[in-house]
C-alpha cells in the first residue's frame, strides 16, 4: 500500500520534473514552468516534489496537515541511536516516512547491538546522538546525573499527559524534571493457555483471582497440572520469579506499596512482601499445581524459561505466567503454532486480587531521550510521543505495542499486541514498571534473582531469603 | 669510495661446501619428510573445516541454515545464491545492501594504511641515519608506546576530536565546530578514523621500518653523502626502493587490521551507512532476533574477498618483509 503510493508519487514527481524541463527547453519563461509544475506537485503528496521546486510557501502540501506543527526545519537531520536492529528498523522507517516527507527532517537511524556500551562513551566523548531510546528508567537517571540528556519540550510533556497513564511520566522524570516519553512498551501481566484444551474441557477464561484458583483446582481434579514455570536463564536465572512477586505485590497492596518497595522504604523483609511470598507459595510453589510437564516444585529452578510453556501445547500443563514477548516462543515448540483466541495458544490478563487495585499491569518500555535542544530534534521528539506516530507504527506488521491511548485498538496487526495495548492504555488501570529493572543492580540483577532461585530450587525459608535480598541493597 | 650504489648491494653468501650439513639444510630435510607433510596437510584440513562450514552455510536456503547443521548438505544438497543477492542488493531483513559499507571500508582503510606508512618511513629514516642527540631515547619511547592498549585511549581521543584539547592555555587540537552549531566538524566524516588509525599504527610501523632501514649497509649512505646527496635525495632514491618489501608487508598488515576493525570504527564514526565500515554492517545484519545465520555468513564471505585479494597478491612481500624487519633488530 505505502509502496504503491510512493511509486505513484515518484511517477508524478518524474512527470512534473519532465514537464518542467520540457517547457524550459521550449524556451518558455521560468514563471510558466513553475506554474505548470505546481499542480503536479500538489497532487504528489511527498515533499521531494516541494524541495525540488520550492515554489509555494503558503499552503501545506496535501496529506501533510497532521505535520503542520513540526514544520520549519526543512533540510535538517536528526540522529536516533537505538538497540533495535533490522528488520524492526525498516518498520520504524516506514512508519515515520510521511513525517520526513512533509517536514523535510531526515531521521538518521542508527541501530547497534553494542548500544548500552556505546551510548555512555559517545556522550562522554562529546559525540552524543540527538535522540536515543533508553530501555530503563535507571539508565536514564544515571545519564542525567552524568550530564547529557536535555529536558523534554512542552509538546512532549503535553502528549504524555494526554495519552499516557500517569505512571509513565514519572518513569521519564529525574529529580523533578521530565526528560523522556515512552516509545514502545511491553506487558508482563499475561497468563498463557491453550484455547483448544480449554474448549475441549469446557473451561472458561478466569476474570478474578479466585476464579483462576477454582479453575486450577478443577484442572487438578481432571488430572492436569494447572501451572508450569521455569526460571533458568543463564546468568539471569531467577528473573521470571521476580516478575511473579511483582505481579502479586501490585495486586495485593497496590501502586503505593510497590513504589515504596522499589525505593526500599518497604523492605523485602516486611509484612507486605512476606505476605506476597506466601501468596506465591500457595500458587507456584504448591506441589498440587506445579510443575506441569516437568516434575516437582524444584524443577522450576532448573527449567529454562524459554522451554517452560511447551507442555501447554500437549495438555500436560494448564497455564503459564509470562510476558507478552513469549508469543515469539510458541513457533519453536510447534512450527506453525497459531497465537490467537481460537488458535493453539493465547493469553489472558492475570486477574486482579482486590477491587481496591483494579487492572494492575506490570510492564516495561523504552524512553525517547534527547541530547540536543535544536528545534528539529524537539520536533522529532514531540512527533515520536504523539498518537499519530504510535498509530502509524502500530499498523506496521509485527507485535509492536504502545501504551499511547490515542492508538485505536483495531490498529494493531497482532492479537497479543492489541490485547497488551488494551490493558496498558486502560485509564482505570494501575501501571508499574518492572520493579527489578528499577532497583539497584546489586539487588534487581543480583540478590533478588539468586534469592528467588534458592527459594524454589533449595526450598530456602522465606524469611531467610528476604533478609538476604535486603542485605545486598547498596548502603547509600 | 665513489662506487655506484647498486654495486654494493650485499651479495648472497656463497654456499658452504663443508661436510657438515648447514642448519637450513637440516631444517629443510626434516620438514620435507612424508610425516611432516602429512601432518601439515592434516592441520590445514582441520583449520579449514570451520571456514568451509561457513561457506556451505552461506549457500544454503535460510530455513535449512536455521534448522540443520551444514554437514547435512551431504544428504540434502540444496544450494542457493539467494543469500548473496540479499546481502549485495538488500532484502526483507536488510533494506540496504552491503555496497555503501563496502565503499566506506575502502575509504577508511586505504588512507589509514597510507598515512602511517608515509610518516613512519620518514621517521624511521631520521631515527636510523640522521645522527642527533637522544635519537635512541626517541626510538625507545616510540617503541614503548606499543604497550598502551588502544581501548584506553578511545575516550580521550573521542573527546579531543569533539571538544578539542589544550594544554593549559595552549590549544593543541582546536575545537572545530560546524558554523552555527555545537557539532564538531568531524562528526559524520572519515577524518577521526584516519587520524586514530594512523596514531595507533605508528609505533609498530616505525619500529619495523626502523629495524629494516637500519640494516641497510652504511657504505651506501657514505657513498651517497660523498657524492653530495641531501637527506631527502638519499631517502627518495636509496631508502625507499630498498625498503619496498618492508613497506609492502606493513601496508598489507595495516590494511587488513583496519579493514577488520569494528571497535575503532564504531567509536569514532558510528553505525550509519554514511561512514560505517563493512564490519559494522556485519555486526548488525543478525537483526533484532539474532538469527540470520545464512546472511551473516554470506556477508562475511563478501567482506573477506578484499583481504584475500590483497593478501594473495602481496604475500611474498608479507613474509619476507616482516622477517627482514624484526629478526635482526
Amino acid at each position: 500500500m505505502t509502496a504503491t503510493m510512493r511509486r505513484r508519487g515518484a511517477v508524478l514527481l518524474v512527470g512534473g520534473v519532465a514537464a518542467t524541463m520540457l517547457l524550459a527547453a521550449c524556451g518558455s519563461s521560468s514563471t510558466t514552468s513553475e506554474s505548470s509544475a505546481a499542480p503536479a506537485e500538489s497532487s504528489a503528496a511527498p515533499s521531494e516534489a516541494a524541495s525540488e521546486a520550492p515554489s509555494s510557501e503558503a499552503a501545506v502540501p496535501a496529506g501533510c496537515e497532521a505535520y503542520a506543527a513540526y514544520t520549519g526545519s526543512e533540510g535538517t537531520s536528526v540522529t536516533l541511536f537505538t538497540s533495535v536492529l533490522p528488520p524492526e528498523q525498516q518498520r520504524y522507517e516506514d512508519a515515520w516516512k510521511p513525517f520526513e516527507d512533509c517536514t523535510g527532517i531526515d531521521i538518521v537511524y542508527e541501530g547497534s547491538d553494542q548500544f548500552e556500551a556505546q551510548l555512555p562513551t559517545r556522550i562522554a566523548g562529546g559525540n552524543a546522538p540527538d535522540l536515543a531510546w533508553i530501555p530503563q528508567p535507571g539508565l536514564l537517571a544515571k545519564l542525567v546525573q552524568a550530564g547529557g540528556p536535555v529536558p523534554a519540550p512542552q509538546g512532549v510533556s503535553d502528549n504524555v499527559d494526554q495519552y499516557y497513564n500517569p505512571a509513565w511520566k514519572a518513569y521519564g522524570t529525574v529529580d523533578g524534571t521530565f526528560y523522556a516519553a515512552p516509545n514502545s512498551s511491553n506487558m508482563k501481566s499475561f497468563v498463557w493457555y491453550s484455547p483448544k484444551v480449554f474448549a475441549e474441557k469446557g473451561y472458561t477464561v478466569p476474570t478474578t483471582w479466585d476464579e483462576m484458583f477454582a479453575l486450577s483446582d478443577q484442572m487438578v481434579a481432571d488430572g492436569i497440572k494447572p501451572w508450569c514455570g521455569g526460571i533458568e536463564s543463564g546468568g539471569a536465572t531467577g528473573w521470571p520469579a521476580t516478575d511473579w512477586i511483582e505481579q502479586i505485590v501490585l495486586r495485593q497492596f497496590g501502586g503505593d506499596v510497590y513504589d515504596q518497595w522499589v525505593a526500599h522504604t518497604v523492605l523485602f523483609d516486611s509484612p507486605e512482601i512476606t505476605a506476597a511470598m506466601d501468596t506465591l507459595a500457595g500458587w507456584m510453589k504448591n506441589g498440587d499445581y506445579v510443575n506441569g510437564g516437568f516434575g516437582n516444585v524444584q524443577t522450576i529452578a532448573t527449567t529454562a524459561f524459554q522451554d517452560a510453556g511447551s507442555p501447554i501445547l500437549d495438555a500436560e500443563c494448564g497455564m503459564l505466567q509470562q510476558a507478552s514477548f513469549y508469543a515469539a516462543q510458541w513457533e519453536s515448540f510447534k512450527p506453525g503454532a497459531v497465537v490467537a483466541e481460537d488458535g493453539d495458544v493465547f493469553a489472558f490478563f492475570l486477574p486482579q486480587i482486590s477491587d481496591e487495585f483494579p487492572n494492575p499491569v506490570v510492564g516495561g518500555g523504552e524512553f525517547t531521550t534527547a541530547f540536543s535542544d535544536r528545534p528539529e530534534v524537539q520536533a522529532v521528539q514531540t512527533y515520536l510521543s504523539s498518537a499519530e506516530y504510535a498509530t502509524a507504527r502500530a499498523s506496521q506488521p509485527g507485535g509492536w505495542v504502545s501504551a499511547n491511548s490515542g492508538v485505536p485498538l483495531d490498529t494493531y496487526t497482532d492479537a497479543i499486541a492489541g490485547l497488551s495495548a488494551k490493558y496498558l492504555t486502560d485509564p482505570a488501570g494501575i501501571f508499574r514498571f518492572d520493579a527489578s529493572d528499577l532497583m539497584p543492580a546489586a539487588v534487581g540483577a543480583g540478590s533478588f534473582w539468586t534469592g528467588m532461585t534458592a527459594w524454589f530450587g533449595e526450598d530456602a525459608p522465606t524469611q531467610e531469603v528476604l533478609a538476604e535480598i535486603d542485605a545486598a541493597w547498596p548502603a547509600s | 669510495m665513489s662506487v655506484e650504489a647498486h654495486e654494493i648491494i650485499p651479495m648472497p653468501q656463497p654456499d658452504p661446501h663443508g661436510r657438515q650439513e648447514s642448519i637450513p639444510e637440516a631444517a629443510k630435510r626434516k620438514l620435507s619428510s612424508p610425516w611432516a607433510t602429512g601432518l601439515v596437510i592434516l592441520i590445514t584440513v582441520l583449520w579449514t573445516i570451520p571456514t568451509f562450514g561457513l561457506l556451505v552455510t552461506s549457500l544454503r536456503p535460510s530455513e535449512q541454515a536455521q534448522n540443520t547443521g551444514w554437514w547435512t548438505i551431504i544428504t540434502d544438497p540444496t544450494l542457493t545464491l539467494d543469500n548473496y543477492s540479499q546481502v549485495i542488493s538488500g532484502g526483507s531483513v536488510i533494506p540496504n545492501g552491503i555496497a555503501p559499507y563496502f565503499f566506506n571500508s575502502f575509504a577508511i582503510a586505504i588512507p589509514a594504511a597510507i598515512f602511517p606508512l608515509v610518516i613512519a618511513c620518514m621517521a624511521a629514516y631520521a631515527i636510523a641515519w640522521i645522527p642527533f642527540r637522544g635519537s635512541t631515547f626517541v626510538f625507545f619511547t616510540i617503541f614503548a608506546l606499543q604497550v598502551i592498549p588502544l581501548q584506553m585511549s578511545l575516550l580521550p581521543l573521542l573527546t579531543m576530536f569533539n571538544k578539542g584539547w589544550s594544554l593549559g592555555p595552549i590549544p593543541i587540537f582546536p575545537d572545530l565546530n560546524k558554523p552555527g552549531t555545537e557539532q564538531s566538524i568531524f562528526i559524520g566524516t572519515y577524518v577521526p578514523l584516519w587520524i586514530a588509525h594512523t596514531m595507533f599504527a605508528l609505533p609498530l610501523a616505525i619500529f619495523l621500518l626502523h629495524n629494516f632501514i637500519n640494516q641497510l649497509p652504511r657504505e651506501l649512505f657514505e657513498a651517497a653523502r660523498v657524492d653530495g646527496a641531501s637527506h631527502f635525495l638519499i631517502f627518495r632514491k636509496l631508502v625507499l626502493p630498498l625498503t619496498v618489501p618492508a613497506i609492502a608487508s606493513f601496508a598489507i598488515f595495516q590494511f587488513l587490521w583496519v579493514w577488520n576493525d569494528l571497535l575503532v570504527a564504531l567509536t569514532f564514526a558510528g553505525g550509519t551507512p554514511d561512514v560505517a565500515p563493512i564490519t559494522a554492517y556485519l555486526a548488525n545484519i543478525k537483526g533484532s532476533y539474532g538469527a540470520q545465520i545464512h546472511l551473516i555468513t554470506a556477508g562475511a564471505f563478501v567482506a573477506i574477498v578484499v583481504p584475500l585479494i590483497v593478501f594473495f597478491s602481496l604475500q611474498r612481500f608479507f613474509v619476507r618483509g616482516l622477517l627482514a624487519g624484526s629478526v635482526k633488530g
